[in-house]
């Protein structure tokens, strides 16, 4: 009895030697030569294979970073600056600063404010109401609430709001992976400049009508009234299909424009109520000033025409 | 009924009940509405150009757009009256195009429009100018598919025509459009399918009826006793027939390829409205800006058939056959299998509405979905061959490439799939949607 279990333990330490031998020759024979690098570099990656850098995971990040040793067209919005700061010096070139972003909801219209037309009966998916129809209220291009979204969001960044029927961005989840802004079929995710001190401001609307037949559609729509166009001291919000759009590049976060708009739909984030009235104070101040200049040009013009012509 | 079997085609297909309510009711003008909303886009290729302006006086077949382009159709106006707000609007696609509406004044025709019931048989025109007027009228597929007939009859050099075969088969339940048409039109159609034959320069020509409708092949057995180009073939019952693919495997059992036309296999196809509207455009001079519409339903207090003018808003159409019944759940404009219900009761009757369906309450809803069992009958049911079942699913993880290998561009979304999975899966829809995205990916 003891024997067999002595051969057993000899016959089997002997194969395994022996195959131990020859796997250390045949890894060494047919090794594959990458460079070291890449497997350095994939390790300081988040690796959560999201794709929001636009390579088909993180380890053909790696590869493309190594091989092309350039990083301006390359960035990893997971890991945002600390680790690209790392991805440079495992490569030794200059990092590349970005500036982070995410994502928000270009869409107020909850249920509250957009009510129904008609009654959608179809599956529960964005796209296909999308496909099929201009969706179930008056606004053809509001979020259409099925969550889409929600479903493709790796990070547990966001939530459908049951109140509103919109979705919501957790704003410390977020990695603007740039997930959402592709599955939604009616363009509402866009990604934003996360900005100085995480403020934001945008416009929460895309309805391109009239301003008189958006405000039927939804209450709190864009009418295109330019009254926040003609606020901005920087030139950051133009009007373009009667719908006013904040440039994040251009705004400086004055807040001015945001107490012009009629339905409150000039979105801030993080902004505190003082802030918000400070802005409108400054706009109140600003457009007296203009009245003032334009009451004196006026007046200026009355007098020289005033004047006798000269003979 | 004859003994033996009549054809049909030989792959897939499902047997809804037909419902033909209206069959027995004839065709009655419906009163002229206050209002006409005529989209520019009713018409698969590229919208007409408008060309009338806010406040002008149009006539009855006056042309108020213009086609852009080969692929493409005219508008006329179907109403005398003043052109008012020309806007966005909600048609039957479900989503908003541009759109002339035209307040309705006195009913004034363009003077050299034959309004008459005198039958003109002799065709003076030559094959060439008989396209130019059928293009010139603005005509389209009145099937529901609404493609242009120009192109149609405009056969590519190198394919040689044959056969023309004039589809009367009405495969839709409820819908009795086309039927009417035959029973109450037949010689104006005959007069119609040799003018096709003369611009086709074919000499045979077949009709092809399904055999719940006895009464119009008796006639046209009758009719065409000495027209030896034309004949009548009688076919079984079952959906989707109507389909151009299936209706020529149907009758000459000749397969249109994958991708191709059915001027591939020597066949042209125009259904018996499209007939009868090519009669009226060549014949009479009159532009397409009436159609029959059936008004049907199993609540719809008098279920009809309508000639209806083009743009008259679904509410006035269905004022016409005793109103909305308090139960209705969904409102489709077309059929039940290929129809597409409508939001909004403003929606206009384009070229291609064959029919308004009100469905009740308790059949508009869908059924909970349940997972795929796997059971196969969707693979039966396909009149096309394809896998539904799979396509759903390669369409829902936007698998597109392996989508297009698995043939989805071929499938006709006659929703055979949908109406037999026993899990009520939403196949049609998602195929739909990869179709879609499958055409956005290649035009990018």
């Amino acid at each position: 009895m003891s024997t067999e279990i002595i051969y057993t333990v000899i016959s089997l330490t002997a194969i395994g030697i022996i195959a131990a031998v020859v796997i250390y020759f045949v890894s060494k024979k047919f090794a594959v030569q990458e460079d070291p690098r890449i497997s350095n570099v994939e390790s300081v990656l988040p690796n959560t294979n999201c794709g929001g850098c636009g390579q088909p995971g993180c380890h053909a990040f790696a590869v493309a970073v190594v091989n092309t040793g350039d990083l301006s067209n390359l960035h990893c919005p997971v890991g945002g600056n600390s680790v690209m700061k790392r991805v440079a010096d495992i490569l030794g070139v200059q990092a590349v600063e970005k500036d982070p972003y995410i994502a928000v909801v270009r869409c107020s219209g909850s249920f509250e404010y957009r009510k129904k037309t008609s009654v959608y009966n179809g599956t529960s998916s964005c796209k296909i109401e999308a496909n099929l129809y201009s969706g179930d209220t008056g606004c053809a291009y509001g979020c259409l609430g099925h969550g889409d979204c929600v479903d493709v969001c790796d990070f547990d960044a966001m939530y459908m709001d049951e109140k509103t029927g919109l979705p919501v961005i957790v704003e410390y989840k977020c990695t603007a992976c740039n997930a959402c802004v592709k599955e939604c079929p009616k363009d509402i995710l866009e990604l934003w400049p996360k900005g100085k001190k995480n403020q934001r401001v945008y416009v929460a609307c895309l309805n391109e009508e009239k301003g008189s037949t958006a405000r039927k559609e939804c209450a709190v729509a864009c009418s295109g009234c330019s009254k926040c166009f003609e606020s901005c001291r920087y030139d950051a919000i133009s009007m373009v299909n009667n719908l006013a759009h904040i440039d994040p590049e251009k705004c400086k976060l004055c807040m001015e424009c945001v107490g012009t708009c009629d339905v409150h739909n000039i979105i801030t984030t993080n902004v505190t109520p003082e802030k918000l009235q400070q802005g409108d104070e400054q706009r109140l101040k600003h457009e007296e000033r203009a009245r003032k200049k334009r009451e004196a040009e006026k007046l200026g013009a009355q007098q020289s025409n005033n004047e006798p012509p000269q003979a | 009924m004859s003994l033996h079997k009549h054809k049909t085609f030989s792959i897939g297909g499902v047997h809804p009940d037909d419902n033909k309510l209206s069959a027995h009711t004839p065709i009655t003008p419906l009163e002229l509405p206050k209002m006409v909303i005529i989209p520019i886009t009713q018409h698969i290729g590229a919208p007409a150009k408008i060309i009338v302006q806010r406040g002008d006086a149009v006539k009855a077949g006056q042309i108020i757009a213009t086609h852009e382009g080969f692929v493409s159709s005219n508008i006329h106006s179907s109403v005398s009256g003043k052109v008012g707000i020309i806007e966005e609007v909600m048609d039957s696609t479900g989503f908003k195009h541009t759109a002339i509406s035209i307040r309705v004044k006195g009913d004034e025709w363009v003077e050299n429009i034959d309004r008459t019931d005198t039958l003109i048989e002799e065709i003076v025109l030559a094959p060439k100018e008989i396209v130019a007027r059928i293009m010139e009228s603005g005509v389209v597929g009145m099937g529901g598919a609404a493609f242009p007939s120009h192109v149609k009859l405009s056969v590519p050099e190198g394919k040689h025509v044959n056969h023309l075969i004039i589809n009367g088969v009405e495969c839709e339940p409820f819908l009795t459009a086309d039927h009417r048409l035959m029973v109450e039109k037949p010689k104006e159609i005959i007069v119609g399918i040799k003018v096709l034959m003369k611009a086709l320069a074919v000499d045979k020509a077949i009709i092809g009826i399904e055999d719940n409708k006895a009464d119009a092949i008796e006639i046209f057995e009758n009719l065409l006793v000495n027209e030896p180009g034309i004949s009548v073939e009688a076919l079984e019952v079952q959906y989707p027939q109507g389909g151009e693919k299936q209706l020529i495997q149907a009758l000459l059992n000749r397969e249109v390829p994958s991708g191709g036309l059915p001027s591939d296999v020597g066949v042209i196809v125009h259904n018996v409205g499209t007939t009868y509207a090519i009669y009226q455009a060549v014949q009479k001079n009159k532009p397409l800006i009436e159609r029959v519409v059936t008004v049907t339903g199993k609540s719809v207090k008098q279920p009809s058939n309508f000639l209806v003018r083009i743009g008259t808003p679904v509410i006035d159409v269905l004022i016409g056959a005793g109103g909305v019944p308090e139960d209705t759940g969904k409102i489709v404009s077309g059929g039940p299998m290929m129809g597409k219900a409508i939001a909004d009761l403003n929606v206009p009757v384009a070229k291609g509405t064959s029919g308004i369906l009100l469905i009740p309450k308790e059949d508009s809803m869908r059924e909970e979905v349940y997972n795929c069992v796997h059971c196969g009958k969707c693979i039966e049911a396909c009149p096309m061959g394809l896998e539904p079942y799979r396509l759903l699913l390669l369409a829902k993880k936007g698998n597109h490439s392996r989508a297009k290998e698995e043939h989805i561009v071929d499938c006709i979304e006659c929703g055979s799939c949908s109406f037999v999975c026993p899990s009520n899966r939403p196949i049609l829809d998602y195929i739909r949607l990869g179709k879609t995205q499958l055409r956005k990916q290649k035009k990018q």
